[in-house]
């Protein structure tokens, strides 16, 4: 069995650093050793394959059992590729949120705005042949955390894919263009890359919105590709 | 360039569904495998050595025969209690091939999420007493000393133990894969 190839190195400005000192949470948190690198092995080359069987989907966050939730209905789309451009096809994509009001249907979350009964904030699908996906959902408001003082969430949808490998697992989250908590955010900008944290911003797209019913906004997912010179870096 | 990662957060158990820590769940996509159930668990700590009570792990494992590929799912996602204790039900993994034609020992790969982490971490459950851990290519790259953190110990009957400590005085062998 040949060797599987080992996958891109991330940039690191690209990626936010595990020790933040503006996320307070990452000071108790995150390791202080640097990681060891090790091969990539079918361990990390092979992933979990998912049947909508066991893994149910649900698309339409913005209603349940037929019910609306209160808010701003959205169309929040986008395709899933490989770094080479290679779409993602069948591929688990989760998604979860806070409601209109900033609220999560979530015990830990005790922030004074409103639940609403018909909205659960979750949701999960399978990509297509092409990589693309598609979820109808409520924009989700802001929320004040501990932070800081005056600390507020940017509104965002987090997500999580599961790749072909599980070395390509990621957990991100989406923003919204033109909001002006993006600045504060330290979370968002734990990122150093200017390019990198815009690519977390969703883009509104006319296309994607359905006249007389939602806004569309549109979110490409990239998960790190293969690495086409295998044995650098004492990967051999 | 791929996507960038940002923390889990808080609010993950949204994601949270009942039995995804029983690999062997009635129902589940593994129900009625044959196999000797094992239970691997431990402790997640921090820094100042208080449990993380709000960590999701998520395993990803071969199956008894050391293959991914099988009839297996060996996919399972658990939260820490306010212990800061996870527990996966699942079978024990076989050896599986290594690069070239190295043999990796019995090994179950552990995703951690948390509040906290802006990226996750990867580490690795080896099973203590296993010959081939004396020969997995992982470890000999893992300082002596520190390999312990990858090796889960037996507990109670079919229980496997390995705490994970974040940060600080023992603090476990993270990957960079």
């Amino acid at each position: 069995m040949a060797d599987p190839l080992p996958f891109r190195r991330d940039d690191p400005t690209h990626q936010p650093p595990l020790h933040a000192p503006s996320y307070r949470s990452t000071q108790g948190r995150a390791p202080l050793l640097a990681p060891i690198r090790a091969p990539i092995t079918v361990t990390e080359a092979s992933a979990p394959r998912f049947d909508p069987a066991h893994y149910p989907t649900r698309l339409d966050l913005s209603r349940l059992e037929g019910r609306p939730a209160l808010g701003e209905r959205i169309i929040v789309a986008g395709r899933l590729t490989e770094e080479d451009g290679r779409p993602v096809a069948n591929a688990m994509i989760e998604i979860w949120q806070a409601n209109a009001a900033g609220r999560y249907d979530h015990p830990g979350d005790q922030h004074d705005a409103p639940l609403d009964p018909n909205f659960l904030g979750r949701g999960r699908l399978f990509t297509d042949g092409n990589g693309e996906y598609r979820f109808e959902t409520i924009k989700p408001g802001a929320y004040p955390w501990g932070n800081h003082h005056n600390a507020w969430r940017p509104n965002h949808i987090h997500f999580g894919v599961h790749g072909a490998g599980s070395a390509q697992r990621l957990i991100t989250q989406m923003y919204f263009p033109g909001d002006p908590l993006l600045a504060l955010d330290p979370i968002f900008n734990t990122i150093p890359n200017a390019v990198a944290r815009e690519r977390l911003v969703s883009r509104f797209e006319l296309d994607l919105t359905v006249p007389e019913y939602a806004l569309g906004y549109r979110f490409d997912i990239v998960l790190r590709g293969r690495d086409a010179t295998p044995f650098e870096d004492g990967h051999a | 360039m791929s996507t960038a990662h940002q923390t889990v957060g808080p609010y993950w158990h949204l994601l949270e569904y009942e039995g995804w820590d029983d690999l062997l769940r009635e129902g589940g996509p593994n129900a009625g495998m044959e196999g000797e159930a094992v239970t691997l668990t431990g402790r997640i700590t921090d820094g100042a050595g208080a449990p993380v009570t709000d960590a999701q792990i998520e395993i990803w494992q071969a199956d008894p025969e050391g293959r991914y590929d099988g009839a297996f799912h060996g996919f399972g996602r658990a939260r820490t209690d306010e212990a800061g204790r996870f527990r996966f039900r699942t079978v024990k993994p076989g050896p599986v091939p290594g690069r070239g034609n190295a043999t990796q020992a019995p090994h179950i790969q552990l995703q951690i999420f948390a509040r906290g982490l802006l990226r996750h971490l990867t580490t690795r459950a080896y099973f203590a007493g296993e010959a081939l851990n004396h020969s997995d290519p992982l470890l000999a790259l893992v300082p002596e000393e520190r390999r312990g953190t990858l090796i889960a110990k037996p507990g109670a009957a079919g229980e496997w133990v390995l705490d994970i400590r974040l940060r600080g005085d023992g603090e476990t062998v993270f990957l960079d894969i």
